[in-house]
């Protein structure tokens, strides 16, 4: 099993359009060996805008580039793609809808050691809140290679969620990616369900054979795109599961979480366990030591699902 | 009058029309760069109601997106947008929002209204004008006040570290902003040192003279390897003269009196 960084994925991806369509171009925040676009860069120079450390002004270009025609790839950190910039996207991309495709990488506690200011907790809130923003948080190579080819072919903004750590392949090379369609991995024999998104489907794998030596069998379904949610299979399952679990490397406030909520609350209310940073903020160290302590292992969330079975 | 400045004449009687009719808008700032707009849509850009739907062309933002008024104005002359469109303006449903959206209104080339935007919108387009090895040119118009906003210094250092020398921004430097004079408020001046100091070419003109707004901009094209800024000196609310110089005049409707007044100056008639 080869272990891959889905931002490594991203900056493959983004090269090999490039060298198929010249109308696709690259923006970068001073981060560009970092989220991958350098790659871009290695093969088509001309393309690649690196704006400084000046994410505003990377998001603004960015609009202006696709109105133009071009298909820009805007990429740095997620905590300062969506943060920072939150305004530019709202305003100069989401509200005229422009193509524009916002790649950020780092996102989550999965950073690591650099600790809380650049852990982004917040960002599939911010982005999903937005009106015509595609959210799709790829969990492996296979599927990041696909997501970001899909993209391109979208009309309208995009943000996909990549992150820095390099993580086990979950699917193969046969593997289909279909933007808004989610993913069952794992058919359970019991009546409980894991949505997750991300590092999040690898550690609920990790958790599925945890509880399966305990005999508990839960389904695990990997939701790689938030928005748009695809109703039909989390209502599909939410009707034949007891309780449902929704597991992402995100706050619980606002992101996977909060969209399957919204959906059952009004069509089928089931009971939910929210597995995500509890709202609080991360800090420096390594990701497993992170999600030990946050209550994103495997190990804690095996524990809450036997725990929720005995009640 | 030559024939640009009887256009710029008729928009500032639609202006006034049209915040009139909606009881709320920006007098000030749109009457202001009325000038400006009317010499680069008239005089210096190609573009008219025949080319307005290409993807690539000419363009203009209207970075200080509060003054939408003007270019809905100027689009009217040009035949883009219907004359009985302006008592649509702010209503629901009309095509001409408080603030310009693309969208729904043919000839915005960028929805605006948050402000520091538009140069960094200008700039993708020039980048993308360089890549396709075209001619065309990107012109933006910001507000002075609106030079407060740190995102245009990061556009204004991004503009010249590219060269853009297809990029063309003007200032309308009219002084005034929603809470009171610029140099009360948050001084911003002097701006021609500061974009000389950011690399960029700069000219400074009477906003109010066609004329030599569009010698400007001409002369603009000529300049090679850097992108150009022209600060136009302004009076907020020119042509009324309460209006004039007037903080008050931000943003604000205007009651019948003052309606009858201001198209009186303006030379319109205020039987519609």
């Amino acid at each position: 099993m080869t272990k891959r960084a889905t931002r490594e994925s991203f900056g493959q991806a983004l090269t090999e359009l490039a060298l198929e369509n010249r109308n696709i171009v690259a923006l970068n925040a001073d981060v560009s060996k970092s989220t991958k676009t350098a790659e871009l860069q290695k093969v088509a120079p001309e393309r690649h805008f690196n704006m400084g450390i000046a994410e505003a002004d990377m998001m603004g270009v960015a609009a202006g580039l696709a109105l133009n025609g071009k298909i820009p790839f805007a990429s740095c950190f997620a905590m300062f793609a969506t943060g920072r910039a939150f305004d530019q996207i709202r305003n100069s991309i989401a509200y005229p809808h422009l193509n524009v495709k916002i790649c950020a990488s780092h996102a989550g506690l999965s950073v690591g050691p650099d600790g809380a200011t650049h852990q982004c907790n917040e960002d599939i809130a911010l982005m999903r809140v937005l009106p015509g923003m595609t959210v799709i948080q790829p969990c492996d190579d296979v599927e990041t290679l696909q997501a970001v080819k899909a993209a391109a072919e979208m009309r309208g903004p995009v943000y996909i969620r990549l992150g820095r750590s390099a993580v086990d392949d979950v699917n193969d090379e046969s593997y289909v990616f279909t933007p808004g369609k989610g993913v069952v991995l794992h058919q359970g024999k019991d009546d409980v369900t894991i949505f997750a998104t991300g590092l999040m489907v690898q550690e609920s794998l990790m958790a599925l054979s945890i509880l399966n030596e305990k005999g508990i069998d839960p389904t695990v379904i990997n939701i790689h795109t938030i928005k748009p949610l695809d109703k039909d299979l989390v209502l599909e399952y939410a009707c034949r599961s007891r309780f449902i679990v929704t597991r992402e490397e995100h706050s619980v406030i606002g992101g996977l979480g909060s969209a399957v909520s919204e959906l059952l609350a009004s069509e089928h209310p089931v009971r939910q366990i929210f597995i995500g940073v509890n709202d609080c903020f991360g800090e420096s160290g390594t990701p497993a030591e992170l999600f030990r302590k946050y209550g994103l292992s495997a190990k804690k969330i095996a524990e809450k699902i036997e725990n929720e079975l005995n009640r | 009058m030559k024939s640009t400045e009887l256009i710029a004449r008729k928009m500032r009687q639609n202006i006034v029309r049209m915040i009139h009719s909606a009881n709320s808008g920006h007098p000030g700032g749109s009457l202001s760069c009325a000038d400006i707009v009317a010499a680069l849509y008239f005089n210096v850009m190609h573009i008219s109601k025949e080319n307005i739907n290409d993807v690539s062309r000419d363009k203009f933002i209207l970075s200080k997106g509060h003054a939408s008024e003007t270019v809905y104005a100027a689009l009217i002359e040009m035949g883009v947008l219907e004359e009985s469109e302006v008592y649509t303006f702010r209503k629901m449903g009309s095509r001409l929002q408080g603030h310009p959206n693309m969208q729904h209104c043919p000839g915005i080339d960028m929805s605006t209204g948050s402000l520091g935007q538009g140069l960094s919108v200008g700039i993708g387009m020039s980048l993308a004008n360089k890549l396709d090895g075209n001619d065309f040119r990107t012109y933006v118009l910001a507000g002075d006040g609106e030079c407060q906003e740190g995102m245009i210094w990061e556009a204004a250092m991004a503009a010249a570290y590219y060269k853009l020398d297809n990029l063309l921004l003007i200032i309308d430097n009219n002084g005034l902003q929603s809470d009171g004079f610029n140099e009360d408020v948050m001084n911003i001046q002097p701006l021609g040192k500061k974009f000389d100091s950011f690399g960029w070419n700069v000219f400074g003109v009477d906003g109010h003279d066609i004329d030599v707004i569009t010698q400007a901009c001409k002369m603009a094209e000529t300049v090679k390897g850097k992108p150009t800024v022209i600060i136009a000196q302004t009076v907020k609310g020119k042509g009324v003269d309460f209006m004039e110089n007037q903080p008050g005049w931000h943003g604000r409707g205007m009651n019948d009196e003052e309606f009858a007044s201001a198209m009186k100056q303006l030379g319109g008639d205020t039987d519609d």
